[in-house]
This record gives structure tokens, C-alpha cells and sequence, in this order.
């Protein structure tokens, strides 16, 4: 598990200490889920390659928020969910290099996976289908390619600058709240907000600003040893494109509404 | 009244603030941990004499309804039989999912939970404890 810097970053230096010739395979988020921290990614898989192992991007979190280009990252692999990416649960997309697509063999089997299929031989079929054991989930793929679609027919960039500029503004109206601690690095960074607000659990804060009619999660978000890291469970707010700047003064309404009701303000 | 106002009542913000029954008991008799992911612990302690809770503490970190909750079981199965609690755990899991029909009061403070059934995700907050009790029940005969 790689360590982060006080400042929400991952820590560039211990890469080095955990890279050793039994590393096979470096596992690394292109966008912190929690701490909105944006990683070099191509230079950890550089740094991943130099020192023989493979690099897996884990993109789940930037495929619907900027360019991603898997040739200039260099990665071997790269993953990322459809429900991230304005699509269908329950659909993801794995990426890899042809070269271990064609390697590596099929981890599960069913139909539509095989070439040839004798008494004495079996020959998979060409990647990707020699991974796509069984039926499909054919609705949910017709969605994602729609999902998909509808980002590439905004433009990555666009989504990327107005974001960008999302973020700045919310940075800057979070950080006027009283008792409110945002974690991760400041100021660039994506449109993800891990915060506490003084001694109110991250539970309650969802629930009042539920009521509101702000969504935000609440609690470790499935980053348990991060959690520890930054002293328990935080709520967390997230932008994405059909965002602007009044849902974020709704926001911060609400969290002044958390406030009173917890008794940090005068009601 | 809103559902906010009704789940937040000053009962529960004052178990809350003021947890009775916090602490620990040495040694217990028995010790229970409960967790619902993400970010709630709770711990159990009872000393059973026969078939009757003694003496009950909990210990805790977590969201203002579970620690309110687990305020007031302590308070309220202290001296009660095993049955007595049995039954009161399944009135508490009724309230709190909106299924009790007819008058709540006899619960006491308690009764300040029956607002969490406008919030089905803050259930398993409210339940924490009370479901902790049940399991070191099972074992403490």
C-alpha cells in the first residue's frame, strides 16, 4: 500500500521503496476517489516499467472528467466502471495492451470465446471476445456506448475546463465555512471534495444536506486504510458537467443549515 | 414538524452530547463488538446475574443517531430480565422501520427514534446497538 504526503499527494519517494524486483504489477488510481489528487501516471508507469513490473490505471474517476489517453500514459491496463461515466451499473471497460491480451489466458469461460474447438485442440478466439465468456450484458453495453458518446460529443476538454473552473469556485466557498476541514491538495486537484466539519459525524451532514436537496457521500468510501490515514470518516462532495455554481452555493447553504443544527451557529 | 426535526429531536441530540451508560465494565461479562460499515463501532459490555442485566456500558464512535441509540438501550434494559430486553429489541427494530402501529410513549426516550423511519439509510445507525445487545444475549446464558 503506498503512502500519501501530508498534502494528499501520493508519495513519489516510497514508490521506490515498494518497487523491488518481486513487484509484478503497479496498481495506482489516475484520480483519488476521496482526495480529488490528480497522479503522474504516466510517469508511474515509467516508473513502473524501469523497475520491470506492469501498471494498471485505475481511471474510474477521471474517464468522464478530462482527456485520457492510454498511449501517452503508457499503461498496461486501465479500468473503469460505466456507472462513474454517466452509464449503466453493473459495466465496466478493461483496457490492455494487445500484446497481453494476447498472452494471457482466459480467466473464466462460456460461450462465444472459442475459434476451434476439436476432440484433440481448442483455439480461443481473437481478443477481446476470448475474455468475453457467455451472453453479454447487451443493454448495459448499448448504454455505456451512449454514455460515451455523450461525453466525447461534449468534448473532454470542455468537461475538463468547466470543471476546472467549478472546482476553483467551490475551493473557495468551502474553505469561508466555519469548523470545516477540507482534506487533499489545494488547488489543483479534481472535482472531489473530502471535508469534516467540526465534530459532526459525516453521517449526519449527509443527512441534513440530503434534506436540502444536496447529494454527497458519506463515511470511508471504500479506502478504509486512507480513512485511518485521515483520522475517520469524512463526507465528500463531487462535481461532474451538468454541475454550476448555484449547486455549489446550495451546498454551502446547507452546511451552514449543519452547522445550526449542531449547534456550531446561532440559529 | 419536518422529518429533520423529527430525527434530530433535542433527545436524541442530548444523548448524544451526554451519552449515558459510556464507560467500561471490568471485567465483563460479556463483550460484544458490532460494526456497520462504514464508520460505526460500537462495544458492549453486560454483566448478566442469572437471567438479568446488571450492569450495561458501551463504548463507541460514530454518527449522533447510533451513539443516541446506544445511550439509551443502556438506560433502558439496565436491570431488565433477558426476556424483557429480548422483547424491547424488537419493539426498538419495529419503531425504527416504521412498523409499530398504536401508542409508543411507554418507550420513554426511545420513543425519539421512531423519526428515523423517514431516513431508511440511517436504520442500520439507529439499530447498531441494539443489535449488538441481541448477539451478546445469545451468548450470555
Amino acid at each position: 500500500v503506498w503512502r500519501i504526503t501530508d498534502d494528499g499527494r501520493l508519495d513519489l519517494a516510497d514508490l521506490d521503496r515498494l518497487l523491488t524486483e518481486r513487484t509484478r504489477l503497479v496498481a495506482v488510481s489516475h484520480v483519488s476517489n476521496v482526495l480529488g489528487t490528480v497522479n503522474p501516471v504516466d510517469e508511474i508507469c515509467q516508473r513502473a516499467h524501469a523497475a520491470g513490473a506492469l501498471c494498471l490505471v485505475d481511471a474510474a474517476q477521471s474517464v468522464a472528467h478530462m482527456p485520457l489517453d492510454v498511449q501517452a500514459i503508457d499503461c498496461d491496463f486501465l479500468a473503469f466502471s460505466g456507472h462513474k461515466a454517466y452509464g449503466p451499473t453493473g459495466i465496466g471497460v478493461l483496457y490492455a495492451k494487445r500484446a497481453w491480451l494476447e498472452t494471457m489466458p482466459p480467466y473464466h469461460v462460456g460461450g462465444g470465446m472459442v475459434q476451434t474447438v476439436r476432440w484433440e485442440r481448442l483455439v480461443w478466439a481473437e481478443p477481446p471476445a476470448k475474455f468475453e465468456a457467455g451472453t453479454p450484458p447487451i443493454g448495459e453495453a448499448i448504454g455505456l456506448h451512449a454514455a460515451l458518446d455523450f461525453i466525447d460529443g461534449i468534448g473532454r476538454d470542455t468537461i475538463e475546463q468547466h470543471e476546472h473552473k467549478l472546482t476553483q469556485y467551490a475551493l473557495r466557498r468551502l474553505q469561508e465555512v466555519p469548523d470545516l476541514r477540507l482534506y487533499g491538495p489545494l488547488p489543483d486537484r479534481a472535482g472531489i471534495f473530502a471535508f469534516t466539519l467540526g465534530e459532526i459525524h459525516p453521517h449526519d451532514i449527509a443527512t441534513v444536506l440530503d434534506t436540502h436537496e444536496v447529494a454527497i457521500r458519506s463515511g470511508l468510501h471504500c479506502a478504509h486504510p486512507l480513512g485511518e490515514r485521515l483520522g475517520g470518516a469524512t463526507a465528500r462532495a463531487s462535481l461532474a458537467i451538468y454541475n454550476d455554481t448555484h449547486h455549489i452555493d446550495a451546498l454551502i447553504d446547507a452546511l451552514h443549515a449543519v452547522r445550526r443544527l449542531f449547534g456550531l451557529a446561532r440559529t | 414538524m419536518t422529518t429533520l426535526n423529527e430525527l434530530y429531536q433535542e433527545i436524541i441530540l442530548d444523548h448524544y452530547r451526554h451519552p449515558r451508560g459510556r464507560g467500561e465494565l471490568e471485567p465483563p461479562k460479556s463483550r460484544r463488538r458490532g460494526s456497520t460499515l462504514p464508520a460505526r463501532r460500537n462495544h458492549l459490555r453486560s454483566a448478566c446475574a442469572g437471567w438479568r442485566i446488571q450492569e450495561i456500558r458501551f463504548r463507541g464512535r460514530g454518527c449522533s443517531i447510533s451513539q443516541a441509540s446506544a445511550s439509551m438501550l443502556t438506560e433502558a434494559v439496565q436491570g431488565k430480565t433477558v426476556e424483557q430486553a429480548r422483547a424491547l429489541i424488537q419493539q426498538v427494530l419495529a419503531l425504527v422501520k416504521g412498523e409499530t402501529e398504536g401508542d409508543i410513549e411507554a418507550l420513554g426516550d426511545i420513543a425519539a427514534l421512531a423519526g428515523v423511519r423517514y431516513f431508511p439509510v440511517r436504520v442500520k445507525c439507529a439499530t447498531l446497538g441494539w443489535h449488538t445487545l441481541d448477539e451478546a444475549l445469545k451468548h450470555a446464558q
